[in-house]
């Protein structure tokens, strides 16, 4: 069997160990307190969240909203999508994240390591979000989110104040669109409409495979299973006008077509290995 | 085991003179035999078998139950890695892949019958050959020193029991000892290899045993991403690091294993560790099977790594003369793929795309300073040319270094799930 290592947040030193699991039993006894609960209602499973019974702290008394508005754009908005019409894109939508299951979003391929923790009860709340937002490996280790991690606990807490504004039931979720993503290369819409030849895509996929695994797991090395095709062509032309910087890949890049990205995109999109 | 195709002709044709040769090909398999299951052959195996999906008979020749990769066997002496961690085995080739892992060294090749000799006394017979032997030293490159010194001066130039001796001689070196490197000629195995290694003998003795010094004897005048390294060695590990070059005579160097002495151009230094690195060739097998020239390699066909000397063997990774690639574990994993397309397109008469070649090598300087340096390339008539490369930069900030390292983690991951999963 593969030796599976540790990726590099655990293995930086024992003091970050020590810390990440402490806030992953913290977690783990969130998440199974949260469980009991859950179960005897599951009955009405259409939404899969749980109404709060104990207190849910106020938005205000998390953190600071709006240094938590800056953290979202930087750290999770290339990612995920809140708001109104927020949509899947690279990760879920994040609309009602609290109280909701882990791996609950229709549709949305989702890692088998999150869909088990999922299954097992765990429930997004502070504590969990707060968790997985330190460290996503250490509270779910075969995650696809390419996150290293978030260390301030202050920060963290303001990025949840902020997070929790739309979790809130539907009608005092704000109206403002604070998540629309900056377009980081303007295509025309030939180059999006481009139709992948998807088995140039395997073939090309092999040289990516080296480096990004075909399951995600990503550890030092983001995923890019899944994504959306439009999202991975728009990344790979950033990264061959060198708008995103990265030698690797732009190196990679600058010997693409426009139709090896979209045979890539096409690959990445339908993966299954 | 596999039947001899000689003998199973014979037989059909004895049996039955009537019966054309190519429909009693067609009702088995062809076969691929792969020789080495490092990054060019558990690569290869693996992309023919996955991809067929049965439609072809693989089968992988690999001595060794466990395979330790030498890259990041670096990190291990510098204690940033685990041994176990090196540790790959073939189990998942042959349970989700369905390859025959035979583990048995190929002592010949005989290329007109198509068959291949083991050490075992079996003989496989092959439609299409793959070897990735890897490298062997080359006899009296540095003389003074055999493989039956190696206890004494060890090479860890492929890892496994050597590298764990190097590691516990550094660990153990006497109290402001020298720890001595005869490094290699051009070509070689990881061009920066040595140099990640001097850094990682530099951490260890940096923090065990700070007046212990290091000789670095190198035959060459430059090496790899030596601005780097240079800088790197006088920010961490200052006045430990000596190198002494050609101009002062280090390519000419005799060691002496039991006084412990390294000879450059006459001038005699009492070491504590010797590290002796000698030059290198294809291995034993490409020598066997008269797939190499001169240069004591194996040339192959930029396009598709198919052996210049016999159209029905491919040859990849260290082992092979192609051109501007360096001798490097993704180079192997990245030319297993064009090969494993070819081969699949001659048997199978699957879609032929055209070959694209890729490198990256990661090294570590100190804790959270890695460097990289890369390039891609494409074939032309003569040989696999660089297109396009790049390389970290002197001076750059600790954040940038500190995710480079943990980049160059996430590639080692990447590639042994490219070889092994």
């Amino acid at each position: 069997m593969l030796t599976i290592t540790p990726p590099p947040g655990q293995r930086r030193g024992q003091a970050g160990l020590r810390r990440s699991l402490t806030t992953l039993l913290a977690a783990m006894a969130a998440a199974a307190a949260l469980a009991g609960p859950v179960a005897a209602q599951s009955g009405d499973s259409a939404p899969e969240t749980v109404q709060s019974t104990t207190t849910i702290p106020r938005a205000v008394e998390l953190g600071d909203v709006e240094h938590g508005r800056e953290l979202w754009e930087f750290e999770c908005a290339a990612c995920h999508e809140m708001g109104p019409g927020a949509g899947d894109g690279i990760g879920p939508q994040l609309n009602r994240v609290f109280g909701r299951r882990a791996a609950a979003v229709a549709d949305f391929p989702y890692s088998d390591s999150i869909r088990r923790m999922g299954r097992d009860g765990l429930y997004w709340t502070f504590r969990t979000l707060d968790a997985y937002i330190e460290n996503p490996y250490a509270l779910v280790s075969g995650t696809r989110m390419s996150y290293a991690g978030l260390d301030d606990e202050g920060d963290r807490a303001d990025l949840l104040a902020f997070m929790r504004l739309y979790s809130d039931q539907p009608g005092d979720i704000p109206e403002a669109e604070p998540t629309a993503r900056r377009v980081e290369v303007e295509l025309p819409p030939e180059v999006l409409e481009i139709r992948g030849d998807r088995e140039w895509g395997e073939f090309l996929a092999s040289e990516c495979t080296t480096c990004h695994q075909r399951d995600g797991a990503a550890a030092g090395i983001p995923s890019i299973t899944y994504w959306p095709e439009d999202r991975f062509v728009v990344a790979m032309h950033a990264y061959r006008e060198g708008l995103r910087p990265h030698q690797v890949m732009q190196n990679i890049a600058r010997r693409l077509t426009d139709e090896d990205i979209a045979a890539l995109a096409t690959y990445f999109a339908t993966i299954d290995d | 085991m596999a039947i001899k195709r000689r003998t199973l002709l014979a037989g059909m044709a004895a049996g039955s003179a009537v019966l054309a040769a190519p429909a009693v090909m067609g009702a088995s398999r062809p076969k691929v035999v792969v020789i080495g299951g490092g990054s060019g052959g558990a690569t290869a195996a693996r992309y023919l078998a996955r991809d067929s999906q049965g439609a072809l008979d693989v089968v992988l020749v690999e001595p060794t139950r466990t395979y330790y990769t030498c890259y990041f066997s670096n990190l291990y002496l510098g204690g940033f890695w685990d041994l176990e961690n090196l540790g790959h085995s073939y189990g998942t080739l042959a349970a989700r892949h369905g390859i025959n892992v035979v583990h048995d060294w190929a002592i010949g090749i005989d290329r007109d019958a198509q068959t291949v000799t083991l050490a075992g006394g079996d003989v496989l017979d092959y439609d299409r050959l793959v070897i990735s032997p890897g490298i062997d030293f080359v006899e009296g490159s540095v003389p003074g020193w055999s493989v039956a010194a190696q206890n004494r001066m060890p090479h860890a130039y492929k890892a496994g029991s050597q590298t764990e001796l190097l590691k516990a001689q550094v660990e153990n070196m006497r109290e402001g000892g020298v720890f001595a490197m005869v490094a290699p000629p051009n070509p070689y195995r990881c061009p920066p290899g040595p140099y990640e290694r001097i850094s990682m003998v530099a951490h260890v003795l940096s923090e065990r045993n700070p007046t212990a010094k290091i000789l670095l004897v190198d035959p060459k005048e430059n090496f790899s991403k030596q601005a780097l390294f240079e800088e790197g060695w006088a920010r961490h590990y200052p006045g430990m690091v000596e190198r002494v070059g050609p101009d002062f005579g280090a390519d000419n160097v005799s060691v002496d294993p039991e006084a412990m002495t390294v000879d450059i151009d006459g001038m005699v230094e009492q070491v504590d560790v010797c590290n002796v690195i000698p030059a290198q060739q294809a291995g034993r097998i490409a020598h066997l099977a008269d797939l190499t020239n001169d240069s004591g390699w194996a040339p192959v066909v930029p396009a598709d790594m198919r052996s210049r000397m016999d159209d029905k063997i491919f040859v990849l990774g260290d082992a092979s003369a192609q051109g501007d690639m360096p001798k490097s574990g993704f180079s192997a994993n990245s030319q297993a793929k064009v090969a494993a397309n070819v081969i699949r397109h001659e048997l199978l008469d699957a879609r032929l795309f055209p070959a694209r070649y890729a490198n990256t090598c990661w090294s570590l300087i100190a804790t959270d300073d890695g460097v990289k340096v890369g390039a891609s390339y494409e074939p032309t008539d003569e040989k696999i040319a660089t297109v396009d490369s790049f390389i970290s930069q002197t001076g750059e900030d600790a954040d940038l270094r500190r995710q480079t390292f943990e980049e160059s983690i996430g590639w080692y991951n990447g590639i042994v799930a490219d070889m092994f999963t």
